[in-house]
Parts: structure tokens; sequence; C-alpha cells
């Protein structure tokens, strides 16, 4: 593969990595966000302090963690503790960014990794929140990375496993969860998105290299906000890729 | 105190914390008593049909899987679970061992859905699924072990997780803000691997500890497998290391190499052919079953596993290890 060309992960991996900031703490799980914050510590954000729910606080990424418990996730970092220590920092409002993922998502930015169809009798019995809904209530700014489809993006999730919204601005807030907290951005494969001040609704920022407003329309099985003026994202530096390819996932486990 | 919401989820173990205080007096021996048996003398005296279970801290990582294959090899039925699992509850549920789930996760991580997950909720086999976020199942464990009947906490609100839990919502008297009350969890059996354990059970773990301080407190039965066993001696030395005292411990076992195919850290890295090969057999029922047959019910013990699994590939497994640099 060539630098010019590059598959749907890597766009994602690199879209996400460009919205980590410097010497922010920000949760990690497994998979796109690790490469993602791997890239972005060799790339603008060197001090990006990448915190693991079960105990790991500030790992250099030097190899890829394949599960997030793994000793990979706690490689020369600055604390090793569990996982209470980690969710209690979130709860006390010291975890900045979340990285979250899902198999729906809804106009709010409300996921669901638990159920498709009925929760008594589901037709796919997904892995369930596991840390997404912590992670989802305690972090101020989340940040949702999904590929796109009108499969993923609809109007009503099956199971809110994860709280983006909930019904609308100050669902949150009435629920009880922290005030000023919520999804921030999402990355798909089409898209980055936002949400509407006012109504908290999706909203397109920018499309993808190479991707029309109205595919990304087609492809959202909800009415997404669409601005006056829409930007397109930058594709993949050479060098990004580089650093992915060679540095950050060696043995192409996820590329 | 106003409840303005509660979870439609069944307390499938309701807390009793003077029952459990009085376990704690009367069941728990302040003893320093040699408690060194073998995997299947462990689950013979201590895992029994019908029990509340739980493992940690996960499949693929410091995980007790000589013991979860033991409790495989046993025949142990209708299991309640606690929590998030990836191998270890893969093991029990494509054996159609566990009858009602407390969950969090469970799933193969990078390898995405459980297929056995999918196969015995989908069909019933599994007849209670109760939700909790991996915060809110730790939470409960540490409100056991405050020896408290329930822990406020911030996580869950305004969701179906929180609805399909036995979590309830209340007005807090101070200040009038909604918080999710999570009940104490308290496990008839708890299984835990540790880096070192003496004979008495006292435990030092290296890296991130998981929820092993919680779950060890919350546990009327704690089976603690180690890597290595060491003298009291060494314990001595280094007490602040100790993360559960010998008091909580009603069995010790030694097994080198114990949560494999998972990791230890700093000991060996993880076994990444022997994962991929569980997750394709277990995507058909067939699949997992021969597995199980070839890989526990075939095997007399956890030395047998290792036998198995070959010297040569342990030693890479070593070689690969996380080092401290």
């Amino acid at each position: 593969m060539n630098a010019e060309s590059y598959n749907p992960t890597e766009l994602l991996i690199c879209t996400a990595s460009r919205l980590m900031e410097d010497e922010s703490t920000a949760f990690i799980g497994t998979g796109i966000p690790m490469l993602a914050a791997a890239l972005a510590q060799r790339q603008q954000a060197p001090n990006l302090i990448a915190v693991f729910e079960f105990g790991g606080t500030g790992a250099i990424l030097e190899d890829l963690p394949m599960a997030v418990g793994e000793a990979r996730t706690f490689h020369r970092a600055l604390h090793a503790s569990g996982i209470c220590d980690i969710m209690e920092a979130a709860t006390r409002g010291f975890i900045d960014y979340g990285f979250l993922g899902g198999a729906q998502i809804d106009p709010f930015g409300n996921l669901n990794s638990t159920v498709i169809g009925p929760h008594h009798l589901p037709k796919v019995r997904l892995p369930g929140s596991g840390g997404a809904n912590d992670v989802g209530s305690l972090c101020w700014k989340t940040i949702i990375i999904i590929r796109h489809s009108k499969r993923s993006f609809v109007p009503q999730v099956d199971f809110v496993t994860t709280p983006g919204y909930l019904t609308g601005p100050g669902a949150r807030e009435a629920a009880g969860l922290p005030p000023g907290t919520g999804p921030l951005y999402v990355v798909s494969t089409l898209a980055l998105m936002g949400f509407d001040d006012e109504t908290k609704r999706l909203t397109l920022l920018q499309t993808q290299p190479g991707v029309t407003v109205e595919q990304v329309i087609a492809e959202t099985g909800f009415e997404l906000i669409i601005p006056r003026e829409v930007g397109t994202n930058e594709s993949p530096s050479a060098e990004e890729l580089r650093i992915l390819r060679e540095e950050v996932d060696r043995q192409r486990l996820y590329i | 105190v106003n409840v303005v919401e509660s979870g439609l989820g069944e307390l499938i173990q309701p807390p009793d914390m003077n029952a459990f205080r009085e376990w704690n007096r009367t069941q728990k021996s302040r003893k320093l008593t040699d408690k060194l048996m073998t995997e299947a003398e462990a689950v013979e005296r201590f895992v029994y049909d019908g029990c509340y279970i739980g493992t940690e801290l996960y499949g693929t990582v410091r995980c007790p899987m000589s013991l979860v294959r033991e409790v495989a090899r046993q025949g142990i039925k209708d299991l309640k679970v606690a929590g998030q699992g990836v191998t270890e509850l893969d093991v029990w549920l494509a054996a159609s061992m566990v009858k009602a789930l407390d969950i969090t996760y469970i799933g193969l991580e990078v390898y995405g859905t459980s297929s056995a997950l999918r196969r015995e909720v989908e069909s019933g086999r599994v007849e209670k699924v109760v939700e909790w976020s991996n915060g809110g199942i730790t939470w409960r464990f540490k409100a056991t072990a405050m020896g408290v009947p329930f822990i406020p906490v911030r996580a869950m609100l305004g969701t179906d997780t929180l609805k399909y839990s036995a979590a309830k919502v209340v007005e807090c008297p101070f200040t009038g803000e909604k918080v999710a009350l999570l009940p104490a969890l308290i496990l008839d059996v708890g299984l835990i691997h540790v880096h070192c354990a003496d004979r008495y059970g006292n435990c030092q773990i290296e890296g991130i500890s998981g929820f092993s301080v919680e779950m060890s407190r919350a546990a009327k039965r704690l089976i603690v497998s180690a890597e290595e066993i060491v003298p009291t001696e060494e314990i001595r030395k280094y007490p602040d290391q100790t993360v559960i005292p010998y008091y909580l411990v009603d069995a010790v076992v030694h097994a080198p190499f114990g949560s494999h195919p998972g990791e230890m850290a700093y000991r060996y890295c993880r076994d990444e052919p022997e994962i991929k090969a569980w997750v394709e057999a277990a995507k058909t029922d067939e699949g997992a079953r021969a597995y199980l047959q070839e890989w526990i019910y075939d095997l007399p013990d956890h030395q047998a596993y290792l036998n198995k699994v070959g010297q040569e590939r342990l030693d890479r497994l070593v070689e690969g290890r996380e080092r401290r640099i």
C-alpha cells in the first residue's frame, strides 16, 4: 500500500488522532482509540496522558495493547492502580476526553453496545457496556468513533448503553449526570460531526475526502443538521500513514 | 429519601450485610493455616452448583484460567456470574454452565462479539441478564468491601443500562441531586490469580490491581491461584505489596502460567495463536465443545494442560513479556 491510498480504518485513526490534545487526560479503549493515541503521541500530543480503565495511567504507547488491561497499557507509565481509582478520578472531573464506539448511534449521540432487538429476547446480544457507560457519563467530553451507515446511524437506538445528550438539551443534567459533560465529536468513515449547541443534535462539520454531503445524508438514518458551510477533512498525510504502518502497527494487527 | 427510578432487573444476589459479618466471624479463620491445595481440591471444596461466582481480572489479563478450567472440568452447573469476561466466561458460557448474569462486558475485545454469549443469551439458556457498567459492578464490590448495603455513584444515570439493572435512582438527601444507588454484591465464591502468595494466602500483585482489592473483600469464599508460592518471610519483607491478606483467602493454588492463554504482567505475554484458536473454535457450538473436550475435559489437571501447550511455547511467552525498563 502506498502513501496516497489508505483504508477506512486508517482514515478513522488519523481523524480521531488529530483531535487528541497534548497534556490532556483521555480514556483509551481497545482498537482504533489505541492506535489514534499512539499516533498522537508521535505527533502533536507527546504528553497525551492515556488512561486505561483497569488501572494504567500515562503509558508510553510503544507497542499496541490487545486488551485494556494488558501490560502495554501501563508500559513505562506514571501510575498502575485499579478500576476504582480510575473511575473515581473520572467522577471527580480529572478525565478530559473519552473515546467511544458502538453498534448504533442516534441524533443525540446516545450509543448502543448491548442488544439489537428487545432486551429480554435479543436478536443480537452484544458485549454490553463495559466501561463505556462510565466513560460517557463521567469524563468531560467524549469523542465517538464509528463506521458510517444507515444501520448504525439510526433515529432511535435499540438500547441506550452509554449516554449522549439523552433526549436533548438539559436531559443529562436532569438525569443527574455531571453538568458540562457530553459528546463533542463523532468521527465516521464519511464525516466529522459535532453537536448543535441549542438542540444537541448531530451536525455535519466536515466530509471525509472524496465524500459528498449527499452521500453522508444518504447513509444517515435520521435528519442530520447541515450548516451552510461544510468543510472537507484532510486526507491522512504521508507522514501519518508512515508512522501508523511502520511504527504504531508494524504487525498490521488492525490496519 | 425519594426513590425516583428503580431498575427493572432482578437483584440476583440480595445483600445481607449482617449475615456477611456473621459469616466472616464464624466461617473465616484468623489462624495462619496452610491452605495450599490443587485446583481440583479447591473447586471441589468451595464451588458448587447454583453458586454465585466471580472472576478477576479478565480472560486475557491476570485471570485464574486454571481454576476456570477446573470449574468446567468438574461440570459445575447453573452458575450465577458477575461481571466482565473474555476467554474465562466464554468457557463457562460455551459449556452451558451459566444460568444468570450480572453482565458488564462479555466479548473478545479486538476479536469482536462473543459467539458463546450470543448462543447462550439469544437461546434463553441464560435465564437472567442484568446490566451494569464496569465501574458499576466494581463499586458494588466496593460497597461490600465497605460493609454497607449500597453505594451512591454518578454513572449509569439516564440510560437503559440503569433501566435494565437492579439499581435505584434517588434524590441525594444532602444536595437534592440525583444519584444512582448500587446494591452491594457479595459473591459466594471469588477466583483471583496473583503473582505471589504464601501458603496462608497473603497475596502480592505486580502491575495494575484491576478490581482485586474490592472483589477479594466481597467474597464468602476466595480461591487464589498464584504463579509463585513464596515463604511468608518474603511477604513480611514487603508487606506494603500485599493487596489481599490471608484471612480473606480459603484456598491457595500453585498455578504457574495460570493465566494462559492470557498474560501475566512482567512474567509472560498473551498466547495470541491460542486465543485466536479459541475465537475460531467458539464460533460454532460443535467447535467450542470440541475445543473444551481437547483442552479441558480430556486433561486431568493444569500440569497436563501445560504439558500439552509445551515448554517451547511457554518459553516464547516468557520471552515476549513486558519488562521493567
